[in-house]
């Protein structure tokens, strides 16, 4: 309530800090704006920024703070019994101060020592709340005034207002690789947890996998075992089959598209194949059960195969249809940026046009179709739903692509999937798996980023 | 000193090939290798050239000259048909290499391209190594059997664009790595290596410095021995040191056509007059 009412205070104070300034600063030279040497609006966005930022700092500061500050409080009137102990039973004892202090209940009757905590927390987070509007507002409406106080003809408030901006702007891009680095982190050391239960050469290098925990040592089918090769292989096999219709497609579409499609059939061409990256996976993944996979088995049959009902094939064949706008879209953008010059130096000589895309084109947009393709690989291996729902989650270690297979990601989602124990090897090898997953892609982005940068022509 | 002083003191300075031999330069005393009738061109509703009539002498370097947006370089790719690869381009008239129509049906726009080869303005050797540039329209064409032959085509080719003796360590380098003019004399050499009849160039020395384009001059007089040249120049003093015959182009118009030395000293049209001394362009 209090931070509602605060947030709103503040929005209003920096939006009338930014009429006041505009309007003293034009007011201060008698309209004559050219003699300011800031325009009128820096000025605004100046005392707007003194009336918003340090109130706005003081939250964060505050809020980031109090709770911590409310707990100390509290515990340090506790009797000596209840907060001395093992580290669990003061988080306990914690847990339980905050929930009663929420009103929710604990499931017993609670010690009246620490009821009486928890009313006093509850107490002191609203005192603090209150506290935190009035001098937030007050910072704030202080703030606005020395804001108003400093405008004048020779007032620089561009220079601030371009630091504050860069400032922000810093912290933004901050928030994306602090992400990133929490969510590597975070995979990290869940994967370290499950290191030191299997050991990491039985994972990457066993060839069976069955991730099963014994809960009692009589239990049938006890044995665990992680050995992640059939995983690898899975998604190496489904993989390579769809990189084998994804790229050939995707390249001569892109070939159309960019040499021989005239204007109109280009512009929606590539929407349309646009389109089919924009069918959600799931989708992908009925049609590939119910579809591809019954029909891969029947002409399977027809041949005289032996082919299980869900196959790597028609999971494979099925991703590569998914891909292929993103081979098609890149590689018909890179092959757009070869410049013409080199296709009429070709023509020039007496060229064909195939002749030309092969020798010429296609050679000056490798780099960029190399990226294409990686970035396609990148995403092959990353795709879950649709080998989840074709190709099974049996992990055979085997290179028939007639067999169904199983894939890392696919495991990943089945060992999350439901009510999971996060301390058994069987949850943790989830993120073991995921470990290895995030690394081979980032090598392959890496490698695909060295190609580019060294096989780079340079056209200016 | 105007413009027009300094060019007619470097046609002084500079003896004239056809001195040399002593051949009175005119219409009448070469074959016409290509011939243009009444050539016009539009860019969809827009039309670029009004009707051009032409001759090109066989073994002799024909500048065409004239303001920017003029018509010149649109003429220049009717010659070879790559106005074929722009969307929307038409062209009327006739233009006849050794008789024959180059527009008729019986020609095909590829082997008219290999035996009218073109360079252009701006350096474009293909991301490939100095060999496989050059070897590229023999290899395509077919014109060398074998290893050998195709290594003896390259050399040749480099040898008379003047760039064996710069790159003969080097022809595993890529082309791009070269500077700007030994990139437009790999060009050229390009064009050499399939046995053109005719050179086209487009402004081939517009984005070198003088000393490279000097190189580039003398290539052009002296493939003139092998070769018919029309280059594209806005560079007049270019066009009075390469040149034997010179045609003016204005606004889509052929405005006259002469020996370079009387298109220089002695023009007949007041707009030829006007754009050599400077007036306008």
């Amino acid at each position: 309530m209090q931070l509602t009412l605060l947030a709103l205070i503040l929005t209003l104070l920096t939006v009338i800090g930014f009429l006041i300034g505009r309007s003293r600063a034009a007011a201060s030279v008698g309209g004559r704006v050219a003699e300011l040497h800031s325009v009128p609006s820096y000025h605004g966005v100046y005392v707007a920024l003194w009336a918003g930022l340090p109130a706005l700092l003081l939250f964060l500061a505050w809020t980031a703070s109090e709770g911590w500050l409310a707990m100390q409080l509290v515990l340090s009137a506790l009797p000596e019994r209840l907060t001395t102990g093992d580290g669990q039973s003061v988080a306990l004892l914690k847990a339980d101060i905050l929930n009663l202090a929420r009103d929710i209940s604990t499931g017993r009757e609670p010690d009246p020592l620490v009821a009486e905590a928890a009313r006093r927390y509850a107490a002191f987070r609203d005192l603090a709340d209150w506290s935190l509007l009035a001098v937030g507002a007050s910072l704030a409406v202080a703030g606005l005034a020395w804001g108003r106080h400093r405008i004048g003809p020779d007032l620089r408030a561009r220079p601030v207002v371009e630091r504050v901006v860069r400032v922000v702007l810093v912290l933004c891009s901050l928030v994306a690789i602090l992400t990133t680095v929490g969510i590597v982190l975070s995979l990290l050391f869940e994967a370290l947890r499950f290191f030191t239960v299997v050991s990491p050469l039985d994972f990457l290098f066993g060839t069976h996998w069955s991730p099963q925990m014994a809960m009692r040592a009589d239990q049938v089918g006890s044995s665990g075992s992680f050995g992640a090769i059939p995983l690898f292989a899975g998604t190496l096999l489904i993989t390579v089959i769809a990189m084998a219709v994804a790229v050939p497609v995707g390249l001569m579409a892109a070939i159309y598209m960019s040499e021989y499609a005239g204007r109109g059939v280009r512009t929606w061409l590539k929407p349309a194949l646009e389109i089919l990256a924009g069918i959600p996976t799931v989708v992908y993944g009925f049609f590939a059960a119910l579809t591809m996979a019954p029909f891969v088995r029947s002409v399977g049959e027809a041949l005289g195969l032996d082919v299980s009902s869900e196959s790597a094939l028609a999971a494979g064949i099925v991703m590569g249809v998914m891909i292929i706008p993103f081979v098609s879209s890149l590689s018909d953008d890179v092959i757009n940026a070869v410049p013409q010059s080199l296709r009429d130096g070709s023509y020039g000589l007496g060229a064909t046009k195939s002749e030309t895309i092969r020798q010429v084109v296609l050679p000056a947009a490798l780099p960029g179709i190399v990226a294409a393709v990686m970035l396609a690989v990148s995403r092959a291996i990353g795709e879950t739903m649709i080998v989840t729902m074709a190709s099974g989650l049996t992990a055979n270690l085997t290179a028939n692509p007639l067999q169904a297979v199983t894939t890392v990601t696919t495991q990943i989602a089945t060992l999350l999937v439901g009510d999971q124990e996060f301390d058994s090897p069987k949850t943790l090898s989830a993120f073991g798996l995921g470990l290895v997953l995030f690394l081979v892609t980032l090598c392959l982005n890496m490698v695909a980023l060295r190609v580019v940068r060294t096989y780079r022509e340079k056209y200016d | 000193m105007s413009i027009t002083s300094g060019i007619q003191n470097q046609l002084k300075l500079r003896p004239r090939a056809d001195d040399r031999t002593g051949q009175r330069s005119g219409a009448a005393g070469l074959p016409n290798k290509m011939t243009a009738r009444g050539v016009k061109v539009f860019y969809g509703a827009k039309q670029a050239l009004r009707g051009i009539d032409l001759d090109i002498q066989e073994n002799r370097v024909l500048a065409l000259i004239g303001p920017s947006g003029c018509g010149k370089s649109t003429f220049l790719r009717c010659l070879n048909r790559m106005n074929d690869t722009i969307e929307g381009c038409r062209v009327e008239g006739q233009i006849a290499l050794d008789g024959e129509d180059v527009y008729g049906k019986a020609v095909d726009a590829v082997q008219l391209r290999a035996r009218v080869g073109m360079v252009f303005q701006k350096p474009n050797p293909f991301p490939k190594s100095i060999y496989d540039n050059v070897a590229y329209g023999p290899r395509i064409h077919g014109l060398a059997s074998g290893r050998d032959e195709l290594d003896e085509v390259v050399q040749t080719s480099l040898k008379r664009a003047g760039l064996w003796a710069e790159v003969k360590d080097r022809l595993r380098e890529p082309g791009t790595s070269l500077s700007g003019g030994q990139q437009q004399r790999l060009c050229i050499a390009r064009a050499i290596a399939v046995s053109p009849e005719v050179i086209l160039m487009d402004e081939p020395c517009s984005a070198l410095d003088p000393i490279a384009t000097a190189h580039i001059e003398e290539l052009i007089d002296e493939l003139r021995a092998n070769y018919t040249i029309v280059i594209v120049t806005h560079n007049m003093q270019q066009a009075a040191r390469v040149s034997q015959r010179t045609a003016f182009f204005h606004l889509g118009e052929m405005v006259e056509c002469d020996d370079t030395e009387e298109i220089f000293t002695n023009p007949r049209d007041e707009r030829t007059q006007g754009y050599i001394t400077g007036r306008y362009g």
